[in-house]
């Protein structure tokens, strides 16, 4: 119990120096809405109201650049990861290099199902 | 405990990797909660990898903006993206309350932690009410696990002009099936998420009022059940993207 508050106690003191105040979390909040409301221009305005740019992959590269920015400030600076101990941020960082490697794997397996085991009939679209 | 022995110890051994020193410098709760998240992530993922798998299976798939269409009470249809829009601004701005609630907790700002927690209580709730409305709207139009709108037609013709709307490229009874299937599983699982949270936000709060955490010295729990709280938000920063946008 003694240790236990000693790290609680510690923790507050240091650990939130360079920690979160009110500016900062409004400033982040107003990027993580900055970057849905660009999603949302490329969705709906871009895509369908000016037709400027079509679904593809160009514009999944960018949704998922954007999704990937929008995840860096929640958990650096929400979750409050990029203030903690580089060898806790590693830890809880390095698993996510077999999502990685998940993704490819899995991408590949859908992509030779396609072409090798396709027998669901298609309608053509009028 | 006596404390002499301990520092003894400590001054033979204080290197990092030697004990005597905290090398994370952070609490146990707070480290599996950290653990059981990343743990966590690897499920969500483990989903939505599942959900691109079957994308690149399939040699058409569903269109999401000609599904998720409607805003409940004003409009039926013809709106794409315009609720989960407002679902997604609901779920980040009771990310901000939460960890405006934390802060509050870092000052011992007992009235001020009260009202951020009862601020991200009613995001919460007003996020799974969408959801509710969301689900209770598809599951009318004939989408629900294992079924979708052209489900008991036998005709090719019928079932090609029942899942027609759904659809901008060829039309797919399975690809129609594997969406709905995936989709009801996977905002299941993160409505289920945000339920929890919603519960565990209670529980602290009326540890709050309790005086639990001002006896205890520290706020550090807001802190613990802040960092579930953001995880649900991340889990659907993805799911938005990979079911609504792309």
């Amino acid at each position: 119990m003694a240790q236990h508050d000693h790290i609680a106690a510690s923790h507050t003191e240091h650990g939130h120096g360079e920690g979160m105040d009110k500016k900062r979390i409004w400033s982040v909040f107003f990027v993580l809405l900055a970057l849905t409301a660009l999603e949302f221009l490329l969705a709906l305005g871009f895509v369908h109201h000016w037709g400027i740019l079509e679904k593809g992959m160009f514009l999944n590269v960018i949704y998922i650049t954007l999704t990937l920015i929008k995840a860096y400030y929640i958990v650096a600076f929400f979750m409050h990861l990029k203030f903690e101990k580089s060898g806790f941020i590693i830890t809880c960082a390095v698993g996510f290099i077999l999502i990685v490697y998940f993704i490819a794997l899995l991408l590949i397996e859908g992509d030779y199902l396609l072409y090798h085991f396709q027998e669901h009939p298609l309608y053509p679209h009028p | 405990m006596s404390t002499t022995t301990v520092s003894q110890l400590d001054k033979v051994k204080d290197g990092p990797w030697s004990g005597g020193r905290s090398p994370w410098n952070l609490e146990y709760g707070k480290i599996m909660m950290w653990f059981f998240l990343v743990s966590d992530a690897f499920t969500f993922s483990s989903f939505l990898i599942y959900y691109g798998a079957q994308k690149y299976a399939q040699p058409s798939w569903i269109d999401a903006d000609k599904v998720f269409q409607s805003i409940p009470g004003i409009a039926d249809s013809g709106q794409p993206l315009v609720f989960v829009g407002v679902m997604t601004f609901i779920l980040i701005m009771s990310s901000v309350t939460m960890v405006l609630a934390v802060e509050a907790g870092h000052r011992n700002a007992k009235q001020e932690v009260v009202k951020w927690m009862l601020w991200t209580i009613l995001g919460g709730l007003l996020f799974v009410g969408c959801q509710a409305l969301e689900w209770s709207h598809l599951h009318h139009q004939g989408f629900w696990f294992g079924r979708n709108p052209a489900t008991g037609l036998a005709d090719p013709a019928a079932i090609a002009a029942t899942l027609e709307p759904y659809f901008t490229k060829e039309i797919s009874y399975t690809a129609a099936l594997q969406f709905s299937n995936l989709f009801f599983t996977i905002t299941g699982f993160h409505g289920f998420h945000v339920s929890i949270g919603i519960l565990l936000n209670i529980i602290v709060l009326f540890m709050t009022l309790n005086n639990t955490f001002e006896r205890r010295g520290t706020y550090l729990m807001i802190e613990k059940v802040g960092l579930y709280w953001h995880f649900v938000d991340l889990v659907w920063v993805f799911v938005f993207t990979f079911f609504y946008l792309i």
